[in-house]
């Protein structure tokens, strides 16, 4: 790891500027993502700025009719939380999911999403919820936000402050872990909200997507037979050592076909 | 056998020190003054160098020294050996290229030492490695071993025209090949025994410090045992005199083999400090351990067997490739012939062998030694054999091994490559985990499984090892002044927990207290003349024997001095439970050795003091067996397999602490598991190495487990004086054979036979669709 400078925000302006005035800042929230590059020597920002101060920017709450998560909040109190158990239980199954006790006590919602890595968890609820994403500036659609591999609609200097999610009547999460890292080979998030089906993807592809002609079934008739003749296509999907684009874009219907099972219980 | 004695399941002495962060690992020693460490490594598998230019290095500040393969052969610098002869049928000699402690003029893998860079920390010794500029000039590579033979196969060592080291023959092939056109029933398997890498928790570190006034030179690190890496040092590398070199370990985090070996980085470390006159240390981080420490197995394997028409074995070819990496590692060479080829053909009598292996070199890092060291490889082939006859016999898989046994009768029993099996129930071991496992009825739970969508499928693994090889050991039994009593050990405890079972035998010959005895070893300044270290599952024959025999002396010296002091013929003195008896009189012996450093009370020609060291030794190593059952359950969706039932049935002989042994056989399980199911080192066409961390390399986790049933069908050993038989590795031996069993009988309805380990939900996934399809996978 290389030197930088250590800024402790205490509020959200500050470490916009902060972050403005650095040769080339970088913003930490758990670090779960960007310690690891820093000391593999991927990355060696000027300045960290720390949002870790920012009281604000942490806790869970209804509005309206949706859950707020503040963008500081910890994976491990969102699957803890009561709130979320309640109102979306399968967010909380998402959260409660992530990585190991340590890396959920650590990394944040804001710090997953905002960089959208395609292996991470919280963007396949992003998109199967239908949530938004509120920045400083501004408020983006989930469907908006995610633009590619580790790339979202994020300004530079924008933070992310916190993200709403719509309550569904219904939603299920389930995601296949990589045998290796514990990340998302594939992860599917299904919603039912009056009418309409949201199929949310993670894992698959270059960053998080929805399966639309999964979605169209869906809504016309909510069973698993309604899409087990839709394949998903596997091109332009990820390819590792483990498991090529082919098997992803599988399992991506067979945990589509699990979720709607699950709620048709 | 009292609480504390042979055979007690007592718990481990060291595990207090060791879970609450006071064990001593080599990152625990900082010395004063020290400089750190970082190298420079190769980014190619194959390149000419053709120059270094350390000059913007060197300017950064806190750099202190960098040197590179040439300075170390200017100072004289020797080359890391290997002692193995083997020769090809014509009589000519296997090729044995020099290894260079960092090559001066081409580089063979990616990874390989290249500089050694030496600054005032960690963080300044990477950057300023960084800044170290090698001109290569790049060559194809080549890191399959499926590939290496192939003509247009670029040459790993250009000079010998070929990559293959050697091809190495055992038996009569065109009589083999006669019998086997001849048998009833001729069946044949393709395996590949998978690359993997050992993984200690402890990456490697070195700290080493250099007295110029006398000439010392003292190297901290995790080793195996330290003698024979004091001996290369010194004698091959270094050219010191032995006794100026001293290697340390106190604790060390993880050997599975891999521990055990002289690496470059040591070498480079160590010359860095003596060059200087200051400590140097060196941390190395998870990348550089899955780039060089060296990796295990990665054999390809073709075996063909015949079988009359009762199911019985005829005859057994084996041709064996295995990928030695880019040099001749320590042992990697022998590993089919001296590790599995011992036990070959496992424990079925096998009247006509052929067996050939063919070593290649390819540029990636070399293979070596790693938990079982050849006898998982070799039983893994038998084993999925045995499966094959099963299936083309018509016959149950547990009896068309009953029916190939060598039986208790047939022993003591030769194998091929001439060793004796001495001991072993093999059909009882085996009837035994059947049982276990509830093995008839299977059906059942396979019906009930189906109806959940699963396929179950059940497998079965019997095995055996040869366990104590170069059965020559040191150790000392010393009476301290405050009534402790020292087991100086040329074996090391590198995890096993040899201080708890050493105790109990101490407990056990000598009646010492349990609590008052204690183990010191890993630290070439104290240990006995002759300390080969532990591997191979050997410290419980030479390190227990040499209790035993040290033990035997004492006792009869002590019956001397007894007898002097309590007035009675020693003939007449007796011993039990640590005390002299002699009539009404009696000594503890704390006592006698307490008296025994006093001269005025001993008889005459009575040496002072009741300390013992003995040199074990035995003409023969031990023979571990047992048998694996395995339950699995697959989804035939996704393909993910996951592990039901586990039963492992063991005859390591006399159990000298079965809490112990089951750790032992838990810990080689989940390995044997890694390998079955997660493990795989991956090089490109290129040789660059694709697995180089936890995201990528898939360790073994715990739900990938399920709970073993761990077993014991004892039969003491006949060939030592504790009856033991090793028990470290057998975890690791059986479990291969055993998962891939089991999934192919889950996979039956598709009549799938074999998949390749290891066994990702993709592989079955593409295995099962293409029996789906009728297409091949
Ligand atoms: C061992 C391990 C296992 C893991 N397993 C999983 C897993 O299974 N599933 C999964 O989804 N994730 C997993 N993760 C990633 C984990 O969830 C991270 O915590 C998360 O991706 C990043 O959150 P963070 O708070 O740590 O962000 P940081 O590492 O602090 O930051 C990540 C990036 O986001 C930026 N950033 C942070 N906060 C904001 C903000 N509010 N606005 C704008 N930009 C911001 C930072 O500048 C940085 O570029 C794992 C991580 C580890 C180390």
């Amino acid at each position: 790891m290389r030197d930088f400078d250590y800024h402790l925000a205490t509020d959200v302006q500050s470490a916009i500027e902060a972050l403005r005035n650095s040769e080339e800042g970088k913003i930490v929230a758990g670090g779960m993502t960007l310690l690891p590059t820093l000391k593999q020597r991927l990355a060696a920002p000027s300045d960290l700025i720390d949002l870790g101060g920012i009281d604000t920017l942490r806790g869970i709450a209804i509005e309206g009719k949706d859950v707020v998560i503040r963008a500081m909040t910890i994976h491990a109190d969102v699957g803890a939380s009561d709130v979320v158990k309640k109102a979306i239980p399968a967010l909380a199954v998402l959260a409660g999911g992530i990585g190991d006790p340590a890396v959920r006590h650590r990394g944040t919602i804001g710090g997953s999403i905002a960089n959208s890595d395609p292996a991470a968890d919280y963007p396949g609820g992003v998109m199967g919820l239908g949530a938004t994403i509120v920045t400083d500036r501004r408020t983006i659609a989930g469907d908006d936000f995610f633009l590619g591999l580790f790339e979202t609609a994020l300004e530079p200097d924008e933070l992310i402050t916190s993200v709403r999610f719509p309550i569904p009547d219904q939603a299920h999460y389930i995601k296949f872990k990589h045998p290796a890292s514990g990340y998302a080979v594939v992860g599917v998030m299904v919603s039912r909200t009056g009418g309409k089906v949201r199929v949310g993807v993670t894992g698959a592809g270059p960053c998080a997507f929805r399966v639309t002609p999964f979605e169209t079934a869906l809504e016309k008739n909510f069973s698993p037979d309604a899409i087990a003749a839709i394949a998903v296509d596997a091109d332009g999907l990820n390819t590792d050592v483990n498991f090529s684009a082919e098997y992803r874009a599988h399992i991506v219907g067979v945990l589509a076909r699990r979720c709607v099972a699950a709620l048709m219980d | 056998m009292g609480q504390f004695g042979i055979g007690q399941p007592v718990r481990r002495k060291e595990d207090v020190r060791l879970l609450t962060g006071q064990g001593q690992y080599t990152d625990d020693i900082n010395i004063e003054g020290q400089a750190w460490a970082a190298f420079v490594r190769s980014s190619h598998a194959n390149a000419k160098i053709l120059g270094v230019d350390t000059s913007a290095a060197l300017e950064l500040p806190g750099v202190v020294a960098i040197f590179s393969g040439k300075d170390l052969e200017a100072a004289g610098v020797g080359v890391l050996i290997n002692e193995a002869a083997y020769k090809n049928r014509d009589g000519s000699s296997m090729h044995k290229p020099p290894r260079q402690v960092m090559p001066t003029a081409q580089t063979r893998f990616v990874g390989e030492v290249l500089a050694i860079v030496i600054a005032e920390s960690a963080e300044l010794a990477r950057e300023a490695a960084e800044a170290v500029e090698f001109d290569f000039e790049s060559q194809p590579a080549i890191a399959s071993t499926a590939r290496a033979l192939d003509a247009d196969a670029p040459k790993v060592w250009p000079e010998f025209g070929t990559n293959q080291v050697v091809h190495w023959e055992y038996g009569d092939e065109s009589s083999v090949e006669a019998k086997l056109k001849a048998a009833h029933t001729r069946v044949k398997v393709d395996l590949v025994n998978n690359r993997v890498a050992p993984s200690p928790m402890e990456p490697r570190c070195v700290v080493a410090t250099y007295k110029a006034a006398d000439n010392m030179l003292t190297v901290y690190s995790p080793t195996q045992g330290g003698r024979r890496l004091q001996t290369m040092l010194a004698k091959n590398l270094l050219k010191m005199p032995m006794d100026k070199v001293r290697i340390i370990s106190h604790d060390t985090g993880g050997g599975f083999g891999v521990r055990s070996k002289m690496y470059p980085e040591t070498v480079a470390v160590a010359f860095a400090a003596k060059q200087l006159g200051r400590p140097v240390k060196w941390r190395g981080d998870r990348v550089e351990t899955f780039m060089s420490d060296y990796h295990g197995r990665d054999q390809i394997n073709h075996a063909e067997m015949g079988l009359d028409a009762e199911g019985r074995i005829v005859a057994l070819k084996l041709e064996t490739l295995l990928n030695v990496g880019a040099y001749l590692s320590e042992n990697g060479v022998r590993l089919p012939m001296e590790g599995g080829g011992r036990i070959i053909p496992g424990v079925y009598h096998v009247p006509d062998f052929y067996f050939s292996v063919r070593p290649l070199f390819t540029n990636t890092v070399c293979t070596d030694t790693y938990r079982g060291a050849g006898r998982p490889e070799a039983n893994y082939i038998t084993e999925r054999l045995m499966d094959a006859a099963a299936d083309a016999c018509k016959l149950s898989r547990e009896e068309i091994r009953r029916r190939n046994f060598v039986t208790q009768e047939q022993m003591p029993y030769a194998t091929h490559l001439g060793f004796v099996l001495d001991s072993g129930d093999f059909a009882g071991t085996m009837d035994m985990a059947l049982k276990a496992a509830h093995w008839d009825t299977f059906a059942e739970r396979r019906k009930e499984a189906e109806a959940r969508g699963k396929l179950r499928g059940i497998g079965l693994a019997v095995f055996i090892e040869g366990a104590g090889s170069r059965p020559v050991e040191g150790m000392r039994v010393r009476f301290e002044e405050n009534g402790d009593v020292s087991v100086i050990a040329g074996t090391y405890s590198h995890g096993q927990g040899h201080a708890t079972v050493y105790s109990q035998l101490v407990n056990e010959f000598l009646g010492v207290d349990y609590d008052r005895v204690k183990l010191i070893n890993g630290d070439t300044a104290n240990s006995p003349a002759m300390s080969n270290g532990s591997f191979g599952s050997r410290s419980s024959m030479v390190g227990g024997g040499g209790i035993n025999r040290a033990s035997k002396l004492i006792i009869a010296k002590g019956k001397k001095i007894a007898g002097h002091l309590l007035q009675a013929d020693p003939e007449a003195v007796a011993f039990e439970a640590g005390v002299f008896k002699a009539g009404a009189g009696t000594m503890t012996i704390g006592e006698v050795a307490q008296a025994s450093r006093d001269p005025k009370k001993l008889p005459d020609g009575v040496t002072p003091g009741l300390d013992e060291e003995v040199t074990y030794e035995n003409d023969v190593e031990n023979f571990p067996n047992g048998a694996h059952v395995v339950e699995v359950e697959v989804d035939p969706e996704t393909g993910v397999l996951q592990i039901v039932g586990y039963v492992a049935v063991d005859d390591c002989g006399t159990v000298l602490n079965p809490f112990i042994v089951h750790g032992q056989v838990y810990g080689g399980v989940a390995q044997g598991v890694g390998q079955a199911l997660t493990e795989d080192v991956l090089y490109d066409d290129d040789g660059q190495l694709l697995t180089a961390s936890y995201m990528d390399y898939g360790m073994p986790r715990a739900k990938n487990m399920a709970h073993v049933e761990a077993l014991f069908n004892v039969v003491p050993a006949k060939t030592n004086e504790l009856g033991v038989k090793g028990a470290g590795e057998a975890g690791a031996t059986g479990a291969p054979p055993a998962i891939v069993s089991a999934l192919c009988d889950a996979l039956t309805p598709y009549g799938i036979r074999h998949i390749d380990m290891p066994l990702t939900p993709e592989k079955i996934w593409r295995a099962i669709q293409a029996a789906r399809t009728g297409k091949a996978a």
